[in-house]
């Protein structure tokens, strides 16, 4: 912001977006970029901890009545429990604990493991991450095939099969596909045999470890639930490539490749492709949060031992300071989603460098 | 010019509102797949506000259920029977009222909230617009359905919290949409002569620009009402809703935990979900092919 620069001089406001045009400040710039973004990244992150502290802090009405329901208690140890959780000291204090413990990784007891929830978030996280990330892979490949082929030929059999199935699949809910193909290849239906186990992560009762048979294991648990993100989320992603396709369509460049005398699938694959992708790579990252959504129902469907399960589990009580965690990590991922996107914007298409 | 007999009907005559609602329900009807929309929701909807006609309360009891546990469909009970030995025609039925209720009321809500934030931000630009588009930029931003989950857990089972945690989780695309829409209409010239005439802001809010923008309201309740009711599932299907209601996610809640899974109880499964997915592929149609009449830009 101090920057000496020519175009700083007369409109500082718009000017902090145009950075001065060279070599050498191109890393300042990025810096200044990086700063703006953190900074953006960090306000949210306030923002997401002011309304977790509203939700789970400010809304129930009283807490340690919904802590003690079903048990026989005294008024002292009421007392003792209002003391304990902090209830008694004015809300800024405990506004102020809430920021400081939760920034420090301690997200409070849960009630029903009687475990600290970082604890249990640590342990949920990676197969949340297994399939979260197997599932977006699959999805953002087959949407992405899709697209491209389908905004290649606008109106055509395959636009019009495809983009009927997506909008389909987007109007399913996600748990009942996931009953339904329990129902079709778990259980076995007609003539299909069982052909996935119903839900967990692994067989109980076989060893663990890094052993190719508990990788085949795993990765055979995996298959339904991973099956059913993809056949719900695939569609987000061939809607973006298919529209940012068909807004390269009518552009000179593809004219001038076709000109050249370039094969149909080369001026795609070469030319138009590559330029729809710049619009679609951050959209992408824009979809994480709707790939929790899907996540938290099928594995509720499938009890695969994840952030999703562990929401659902706290939901049945409900554990309040398991709920806040599991929100708290949710929303947070997905702010750095949002803060990784931006920078991969950056880095991938040069305009943005200098608008 | 009163005195001649051949003056052309007065341009008045029809005000130029009604002449573009005919136009745009011209352009609906040469849509087959928005017809198809409107008449999936005309009929749900009939079914749902006749159902107590002739389903009795007797057919949603649980107790003194006229069945055994999950049979397969018979000439008796055409669906088969869920947990509890209940017919499962009528539940399904039954079940359109609360999904449909609870989608309208809270995309009601959403729309009241989302329009008046993007009215607002739209109309007094600077730091109000600023302050109101960083919360809805960071509201979007936000995951939907721990968000919806942590307010209904809050606020404790039930449709009331239900309906909140929808809307709360939902105005802020409508804001965004309505917020831009707002911006371009008061870009035109009858504004400045509103304003020129004495208009107060909140004269040329409601007056002039809300008219202007209320068809861009109506595709995003169309398309949010499909979401509300996705969501208001899911949350009934995770266990968040009235127990006692009998809605499609509380069957397919129950189905899914009373065994109907492992008994291969298709019957019971399927019904509630196809039913989801016609109403949300309903609201989903109607919002597209809306969207297509008022910004031809926007599809093909």
């Amino acid at each position: 912001m101090s920057s000496t620069s020519a175009p700083l001089s007369a409109q500082s406001l718009d000017a902090l977006e145009v950075p001065p045009s060279g070599g050498a400040s191109g890393a300042r710039d990025f810096a200044h970029y990086l700063t703006r973004k953190l900074a953006a990244a960090v306000i949210s992150f306030v923002m997401l901890l002011v309304l977790g502290f509203v939700i789970f802090s400010l809304m129930p009405s009283d807490p340690v009545e919904s802590l003690t329901r079903g048990h026989a208690t005294s008024a002292r140890q009421m007392q003792f429990l209002i003391r304990q959780l902090g209830l008694n000291q004015p809300v800024w204090e405990r506004f102020g604990h809430f920021v400081a413990n939760t920034l420090q990784g301690h997200l409070g007891y849960s009630w029903q493991f009687e475990t600290p929830v970082s604890t249990l978030v640590a342990q949920r996280l990676w197969p949340t991450i297994l399939l979260m990330g197997s599932s977006t892979i699959v999805s953002i490949l087959l949407g992405m095939w899709l697209g491209i082929h389908s905004g290649w030929r606008p109106g055509r059999v395959l636009d019009r099969v495809s983009t009927g199935t997506a909008i389909t699949f987007w109007s399913v809910p996600t748990f009942w596909l996931g009953i339904i193909l329990l129902v079709l290849l778990s259980t076995g239906f007609g003539p299909i045999p069982s052909l996935f186990p119903a839900g967990g992560m692994s067989t109980p009762g076989t060893p663990g470890g890094l052993t190719p048979a508990h990788i085949l294991d795993v990765a055979h648990h995996l298959v339904l639930p991973c099956l059913t993100l993809v056949l719900v989320s695939f569609a987000q992603y061939q809607m973006i490539m298919r529209s940012s396709m068909v807004d390269e369509m009518g552009t000179p460049y593809l004219l001038t490749a076709r000109a050249k005398g370039l094969r149909d699938a080369e001026v795609r694959r070469k030319h138009a492709v590559p330029n729809a992708l710049l619009p679609s790579v951050t959209l992408i990252f824009l979809q994480v949060g709707t790939m929790i959504t899907g996540a938290i129902t099928v594995e509720t469907v499938y009890s695969w031992p994840g952030l999703g399960y562990l929401t659902y589990q706290a939901l049945q009580i409900p554990d309040l300071p398991l709920l806040e965690g599991t929100f708290i990590v949710f929303s947070a991922s997905v702010i750095v989603f949002n803060l990784l996107a931006d920078l991969l914007y950056r880095y991938l298409d040069p305009r943005v460098r200098r608008a | 010019m009163t005195a001649t007999t051949q003056a052309p009907a007065p341009p008045e005559a029809t005000p130029p509102r009604l002449i573009a609602l005919r136009r745009f329900a011209g352009e609906f009807a040469t849509r087959p797949t928005a017809v198809a929309g409107l008449a999936i929701l005309v009929a749900v909807t009939v079914l749902a506000l006749a159902a107590p006609l002739f389903i009795h309360a007797s057919d949603l009891d649980v107790i003194n259920a006229p069945g055994q546990p999950i049979s397969p469909p018979s000439a008796r009970f055409p669906l088969g029977t869920d947990y509890a030995g209940r017919s499962i025609l009528p539940l399904l039925i039954w079940g359109a009222r609360p999904s449909l209720a609870i989608g309208v009321i809270a995309t009601a809500l959403t729309m009241i909230l989302g329009s008046t934030i993007g009215l607002l931000a739209g109309h007094y630009g600077g730091l109000t617009s600023k302050v109101l588009m960083a919360v809805t930029d960071w509201f979007i931003a936000l995951p939907t359905l721990p968000l919806a989950i942590a307010l209904a857990a809050v606020l404790g089972q039930g449709d009331t919290s239900i309906t909140i945690a929808i809307a709360v989780t939902s105005w802020s695309a409508t804001a965004r949409l309505i917020r831009a829409q707002t911006l371009a209409v008061e870009a035109r010239p009858f504004i400045e002569r509103a304003r020129a005439l004495g208009a107060r802001d909140d004269q040329l809010m409601v007056r002039q620009v809300l008219p202007n923008v209320a068809p861009f309201i109506l595709v995003s309740a169309t398309l949010t009402v499909a979401g509300a009711i996705l969501t208001e599932t899911t949350l009934t299907f995770l266990g968040l809703g009235n127990p006692t209601d009998v809605s499609w996610g509380a069957m397919i809640n129950q189905a899914f935990f009373q065994g109907a899974v492992s008994a291969g109880a298709w019957w019971y499964i399927l019904p509630p979900g196809i039913a989801i997915l016609i109403v949300v592929l309903g609201f989903t149609l109607i919002g597209r092919a809306v969207e297509n009449i008022l910004n031809p830009r926007m599809g093909r």
